[in-house]
């Protein structure tokens, strides 16, 4: 069975959920290798062999970390060249679709971004994405080279098939592109015990409905009873209520939740392009000419500040 | 020193869009218009010429006939010239092609900087500014929501910029020649002025095929992509649910609506 490289996503060695569904992915299509890059690589190892990593390349440099995308295009090349992997997975966030995206042009492969399902095929992994905000459904696979496929988050559930995998440490000869553009500082962002919007089962989102940033307490009341993410829109968060890192939308975040609350939003196409494929939508909005209500399971027209404490308070009885 | 802006012309994301039997764009049954995320990247462009650095901007772009609106746009905003690479053979190019043509065009103009939008809003990848990259050898610098070009001319030069890296607030530089990618947090784009519409007129664009870039119709193209759309299919609009007006119990009901989806 042919290798399928998964690369990792991760942070100081913590395996994000991501990454677990791409190995879930890639049983499917052949022998799972994960390729780590960076420092953690022994704490990841036990995770990654639980969700049914055979192998696993390390590649420990500091050109990783201090320099964008470009390192991790080399090591992922170098390992890739020197075998022949039946597909590269690499998790859609901003960094791995181009990291993909350069891999794809140095080993003259086809690329698919966004899937969000790949089954083996005929002729290699079928992929299907999801575009035209939502709209359409495309099943479309790569015919030249390596199949390089960005997934998106919560594509598959991760599934154990616990494997005890070697480990490879490789040692990348970096090309002199790897180090052209520095990180001059990197300030991580403030952790919150809320689960991640990528990963999260339940999303809780605010719009300008939500009239000021004082207000925004409503919507993370209601998140923190669900378990769920916070998100917003770029209405709210261009006003300055909620920092960027929640944005929702074409140019945000794209979430795939299984619950998606959308409070005070309209439900712009940019809007929509970011979370219509949740499995079930719902939406508080005082206009029930709103477009948002085209797309919902279930929807209150009606007050949020009236309507989310309520709901609030009913969650917290009936839990 | 050169500045190249990367537009591209696509299908009205408010319209109807949708796809040609053989898994092409279709282009007839909706308006075309620049996409709203490369009116960043030009408004960015023009904005290192006001702080300063002199510089002539070169809109580029890879379209059929009408995606010339686009360029005609931009040069309405600003700018000095457009190039328009334009070839039958082009149609159905897939993001390898498509940053293998930008990349010989930009190369064939000669560059400082090449600026592109963070993503087009059609097939919205986000993944050619890094081929560009890659294809010409220089730095990428991408996702910037602020942008400044320090020390440039006689082959000098950085650029620096801010990015929310995907799980860091960044800042991050490159010596040109670079490639760069800027969102719609960088500030709004202006409107073309009546005297900015007249102006664009008068500036030239050019045509280019694939012959003048030294590029085989067999390289790109439908037939040369190295994937392919097997079905394109409509997904049927979401069943719109139950909507009901709050007449104070609306919290309630939507509690009960979650528990008996279990999401309580
Ligand atoms: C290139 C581009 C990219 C974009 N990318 C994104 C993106 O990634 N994400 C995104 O979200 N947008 C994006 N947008 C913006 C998008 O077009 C909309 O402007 C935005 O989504 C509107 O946000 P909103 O729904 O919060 O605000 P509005 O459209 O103003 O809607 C507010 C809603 O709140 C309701 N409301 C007001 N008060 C109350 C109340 N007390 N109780 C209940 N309901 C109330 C109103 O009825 C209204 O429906 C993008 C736009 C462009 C051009
Ligand atoms: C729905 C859909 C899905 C697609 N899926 C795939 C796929 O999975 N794999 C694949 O290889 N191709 C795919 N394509 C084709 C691909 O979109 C085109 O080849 C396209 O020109 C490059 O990708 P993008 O528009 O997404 O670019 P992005 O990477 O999103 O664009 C970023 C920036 O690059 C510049 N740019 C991009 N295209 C042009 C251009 N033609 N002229 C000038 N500047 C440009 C602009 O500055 C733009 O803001 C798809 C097309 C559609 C319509």
């Amino acid at each position: 069975m042919a290798e399928i490289l998964v690369l990792v996503d991760h942070a100081d060695g913590a395996v994000r959920k991501p990454t677990l569904e791409l190995l879930t992915l890639a049983r499917r299509l052949g022998e799972p290798a994960a390729v780590f890059l960076g420092k953690g690589a022994e704490g990841a190892t036990e995770t990654l062999g639980r969700y049914g990593a055979q192998k696993v390349y390390v590649v420990d440099a500091p050109e990783v970390d201090e320099y964008l995308v470009a390192p991790a295009v080399d090591a992922l090349a170098q390992i890739a060249g020197g075998g022949a992997p039946g597909a590269i997975l690499v998790a859609s966030s901003n960094d791995g679709r181009e990291i993909a995206a350069r891999v794809a042009v140095r080993l003259e492969s086809g690329l698919i971004t966004d899937a969000v399902d790949v089954e083996a095929g005929p002729e290699g992994p079928v992929t299907e994405q999801s575009v035209f905000a939502a709209t359409y459904q495309v099943k479309a696979h790569v015919t030249k080279g390596t199949p390089i496929i960005t997934v998106k988050p919560n594509a598959a559930t991760p599934e154990e098939a616990p494997a005890t995998p070697t480990v490879e440490a490789v040692t990348v000869d970096f090309t002199a592109s790897a180090t052209g553009t520095k990180v001059v500082s990197r300030a991580p962002r403030e952790k919150s015990d809320r689960p991640e919007l990528t990963e999260a089962d339940i999303v809780v989102s605010g719009g300008r409905g939500v009239n000021g940033a004082e207000n925004f307490h409503v919507i993370e009341s209601v998140a923190d009873a669900l378990g769920a993410a916070v998100g917003a829109s770029r209405a709210a968060v261009d006003a300055g209520w909620y920092p960027h890192s929640h944005q929702v939308g074409q140019t945000g975040t794209q979430v795939s939740p299984q619950l998606y609350v959308a409070v005070g939003i309209s439900g712009a196409i940019q809007h929509r392009a970011g979370m219509q494929t949740s499995k079930t939508i719902v939406a508080i909005n005082k206009d029930e000419d709103a477009p948002i209500f085209d797309l919902v399971d279930y929807g209150v027209v009606g007050d949020l500040f009236k309507v989310m404490p309520q709901l609030e308070a009913e969650i917290n009885k009936r839990k | 020193m050169k500045i190249v802006v990367c537009v591209k012309y696509v299908p009205d994301a408010t319209g109807d869009r949708g796809f040609n039997d053989d898994g092409t764009t279709d282009r007839e049954s909706v308006d075309s218009l620049l996409s709203e995320l490369d009116e960043y990247a030009i408004e960015q462009a023009l904005k290192i010429v006001e702080s300063g650095v002199e510089a002539e901007i070169t809109y580029l772009t890879v379209g059929p006939d009408d995606a010339k609106d686009a360029l005609r746009k931009a040069l309405a905003m600003g700018g000095d010239n457009a190039i328009h690479v334009n070839d039958d053979d082009i149609a159905g190019t897939d993001a390898l092609g498509t940053s293998l043509i930008l990349a010989k065009a930009i190369e064939d103009a000669g560059f400082d900087l090449v600026v592109c939008g963070m993503a087009s809003t059609d097939a919205s990848m986000g993944v050619v500014p890094a081929m560009l990259a890659e294809r010409l050898g220089v730095p990428q610098v991408t996702y910037l929501d602020e942008i400044t070009v320090e020390g440039a001319g006689k082959g000098g030069g950085v650029v620096k910029g801010r990015r929310e890296g995907d799980v860091a607030t960044e800042l991050i530089e490159a010596s040109l020649p670079a490639v760069v990618s800027v969102t719609d947090r960088t500030g709004e784009a202006r409107y073309p002025s009546f005297k900015g519409i007249m102006a664009a007129k008068k500036k030239t664009v050019v045509s280019k095929d694939l012959d003048d870039l030294g590029i085989e119709s067999d390289e790109v193209g439908l037939s040369a992509a190295w994937s392919v759309v097997d079905t394109a299919t409509k997904r049927p609009p979401r069943a719109k649910g139950e909507v009901v007006e709050d007449e104070g119990e609306g919290g309630v009901q939507l509690a009960a609506f979650l528990a008996a989806k279990k999401f309580i």
